[in-house]
């Protein structure tokens, strides 16, 4: 196995390399790699430093992306795990199969939606991805395989769901599909103001809709709080046909400034209030839940500073915290991009290290603008950690050890699982013990 | 639904083909060294869609295997439509140059043991009058260039070689396809740094799929090689050997 220059980077930062030598796997059978430290590498979605490693390696699993078998009727689907959802999705829908759980891009890994035990916005009913896992493989760097499942060899099992790649590697995995009638969905779109008032519909279409999620307005809350649209969907039992989005052509380059101006992020997040109060529409899944991957590298609008994405649960009995979140960002006029607000479950969660847990969870886009925004996203800690929640390493490059600690104290856990010859440049910042600590 | 032999079925380009098969409901057979991959690529493949007729563990230049492995193929596929020629090394040049047993046994895997097998395809197909041959051969065997002239050697070989077989075999009505990649993104050539003109194994495998759909003689993958080698076969040898390439 051959380490060679590295040219890769994570979603929200551009600029920085994930690490500055790449071994890849194209086999199974093929062993651990012998340079070291390393990280295992999906395809990058994550937006912060959990998938990167700037003095190390990055093991890249994409070369595996091989399904291994498929029972047709069970829907369990055993495959490598480099293989990417958007694969399986084009597989797998035209046979009637859809995936349990699904993130907002449908261009992640296996592996990496295991990882950090992605959410989708059926977690209300489903749980996360790492609830529909059935077993997987880990190789670790002593050449141990192990198989675990909720059955044998649980623990790994566990520490391996949300262990954001620092148990081993996975090589692959078995989940459960679900079935679906087709690709078309039928969508219902819900204005709304305030956080109550979405509760309130979170609440209403708990059983009657699989999917639900809303989008905010964090930039000009009204007086009775924020505005939005909240959105609930479930796949059409009387299916017609819908269209595919055509992908619309991405930036070939980086620009070295943001494309994104407050006044264009006003502009955007004061259209969707003039939307009527209440629309029904049958749409092509992927326009339901893929809405970013119609534009290839959008994250490329935000210039070559890149940006960051904050996402925090908090409980339910704290719900107020999320519009002092709102509140605060409205104040600094940091722009938000897309600010999502979704209801978790009351799933227990599948890994020690699992980040969706019952409560609210929220998401919010801000350009690097350097100091001034890391100071806001301390401030915005400080309610997440007061609230008794938790920031979502997948989308982190800047959360401080305290904060991360309270909000996953099974940390210490997963150190103790952790391969010595894997670390990342998240867990170096948040774990890893620092010297006169 | 196409009975096609795959030989060197685990290489990144071939297996890529081989899933474009399977959509198609293609029935195949795969051939190559590695018995692990060679499952892992029939299990794949099979869950998308192909029916397997089996896979068999062969190192090519065993060239006395030849004739047993190639009718345990064509008996377990049920005759043969289709025979992609896919197996290659990519050697090192500066260690071939060092050693005339290496450059041999480059030779021989990239060069030998591709000819004795299409020598026998083709007296099976010339005889049943119909089929079609693919082989990978490579942009490095349209002019030697210092930097991997064994490994274009063989490649020019295997090339030249094909050129006179589908002079022969048109009368049968058996066709033959010359495959001429230029940079893909392999294992092969997992040590290289990858730049623009790099291409990925799927790319490859769709342009190929297609030219063996339609019959095309000779195709470069991806395109635009066709013109940068257009350019390295004319430029005017007193030039071009002052040049490093
Ligand atoms: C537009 C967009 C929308 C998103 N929406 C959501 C959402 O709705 N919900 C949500 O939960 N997330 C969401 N995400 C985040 C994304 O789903 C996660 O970051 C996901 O883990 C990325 O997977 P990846 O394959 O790109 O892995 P990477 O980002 O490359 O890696 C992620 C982690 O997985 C580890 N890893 C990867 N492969 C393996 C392996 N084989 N073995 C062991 N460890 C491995 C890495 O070490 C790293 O810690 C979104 C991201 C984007 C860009
Ligand atoms: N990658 C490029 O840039 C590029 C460019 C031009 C041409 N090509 C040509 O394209 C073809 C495929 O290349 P690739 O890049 O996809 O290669 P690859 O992934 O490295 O695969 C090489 C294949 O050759 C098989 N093989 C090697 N020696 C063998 C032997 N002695 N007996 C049987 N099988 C043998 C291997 O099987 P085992 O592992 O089982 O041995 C494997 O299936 C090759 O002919 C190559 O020369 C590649």
């Amino acid at each position: 196995m051959t380490s060679v220059d590295a040219a890769y980077s994570s979603w929200g930062r551009p600029r920085v390399e994930a690490g500055k030598r790449v071994v890849r796997l194209w086999w199974r059978d093929q062993g651990f790699p012998a340079d070291r430290p390393a990280l295992p590498f999906g395809n990058g979605r994550s937006y912060g430093d959990s998938c990167l490693i700037r003095e190390g390696a990055i093991i890249d699993l994409r070369g595996l992306d091989r399904f291994i078998s498929f029972d047709n009727d069970t829907g369990l689907l055993r495959c490598e795990a480099g293989v990417l959802l958007s694969d399986i999705l084009a597989h797998f829908v035209p046979k009637g199969w859809f995936l349990p759980v699904t993130p907002g891009t449908r261009f992640v890994t296996l592996g990496g939606a295991i990882a950090n035990d992605v959410h989708g916005k059926n977690h209300h009913r489903a749980g996360s991805f790492g609830h529909h896992v059935r077993r997987l493989e880990l190789l670790r760097s002593d050449g141990t395989r192990i198989v675990c499942s909720p059955h044998e060899s649980a623990d790994w099992f566990t520490a391996t769901i949300g262990g954001c790649g620092l148990t081993g590697i996975i090589l692959w995995a078995e989940i459960a599909l679900q079935r679906v009638p087709g690709p078309a969905m039928e969508v219902e779109t819900l204005r709304f103001s305030g956080v109550d008032e979405f509760l309130e519909l979170s609440r209403s279409s708990h059983n009657s809709h699989e999917y639900t999620v809303a989008w905010i307005d964090a930039l000009n809350p009204g007086s009775d709080g924020a505005r939005g649209l909240f959105f609930r969907s479930n796949f059409a039992a009387d299916q017609r046909p819908v269209a595919a989005p055509r992908p619309k052509p991405g930036l070939p380059f980086t620009p070295p400034v943001s494309l994104l101006p407050k006044a264009a992020v006003r502009l955007f997040n004061a259209a969707h209030h003039h939307w009527p109060r209440r629309s029904r529409q049958y749409v092509h899944y992927e326009r339901s839940f893929y809405p970013l991957d119609a534009v290839p590298n959008w994250n490329r609008l935000f210039g070559r500073r890149g940006f960051f994405q904050y996402q925090c649960v908090v409980p339910y009995s704290a719900a107020e915290a999320i519009g002092a979140l709102i509140a605060r960002v409205a104040r600094a006029g940091e722009g938000s991009f897309l600010s999502v607000l979704k209801v978790f479950g009351d799933h227990k969660p599948a890994g020690w290290l699992s980040f969706p847990r019952p409560g609210l969870t929220l998401a919010l886009d801000f350009p690097d603008r350097g100091e001034q925004t890391l100071k806001l996203l301390d401030t915005l800690d400080e309610i997440t950690v007061e609230a008794g929640g938790a920031v979502y390493p997948a989308k982190d490059a800047r959360m401080n050890a305290q904060t991360f600690r309270r909000g996953f104290p099974s940390w210490q856990r997963l150190e103790d699982y952790r391969d010595p010859a894997i670390c990342s440049d998240f867990w170096r910042r948040v774990a890893v013990p620092q010297p006169g600590e | 639904m196409r009975k096609v032999l795959i030989i060197g079925a685990t290489s990144a380009i071939a297996a890529a083909i081989a899933r474009l098969f399977a959509k198609d409901g293609d029935r195949v057979f795969l051939i190559a060294r590695n018995e692990e991959h060679l499952k892992a690529t029939a299990d794949d493949i099979a869950v998308r869609g192909a029916s397997v007729a089996g896979y068999r563990s062969l190192d090519v230049n065993a060239l006395d295997e030849h004739r047993a492995v190639l009718e345990e193929a064509e008996g377990a596929l049920g005759g043969i439509d289709l025979a992609l020629i896919a197996h290659g090394t990519l050697p090192v040049q500066i260690d071939c140059e060092r050693s005339p047993g290496l450059t041999a046994q480059e030779l021989q895997t990239n060069a030998v043991s591709t000819i004795a097998l299409l020598t026998r395809l083709a007296e099976r197909m010339e005889e049943r009058r119909s089929g079609r041959i693919a082989v990978i051969t490579s942009v490095a065997g349209d002019r030697g260039r210092q930097s991997n002239y064994v490994y274009g050697a063989a490649k020019a070989a295997v090339d030249t070689f094909l050129e006179g077989l589908r002079q022969r075999l048109h009368k049968s009505g058996v066709g033959v396809t010359t495959v001429r990649p230029g940079f893909i993104d392999t294992p092969m050539t997992a040590g290289f740094r990858k730049g623009l003109l790099w291409a990925k194994p799927e790319t490859a495998a769709k342009r190929i799929h297609a030219a063996i759909g339609k019959g095309t003689d000779v195709v470069y993958v991806p395109w635009f090689w066709g013109w940068i080698m257009l350019v390295i076969r004319f430029l005017p040898r007193s030039i071009f050997k002052r040049i490093k390439l």
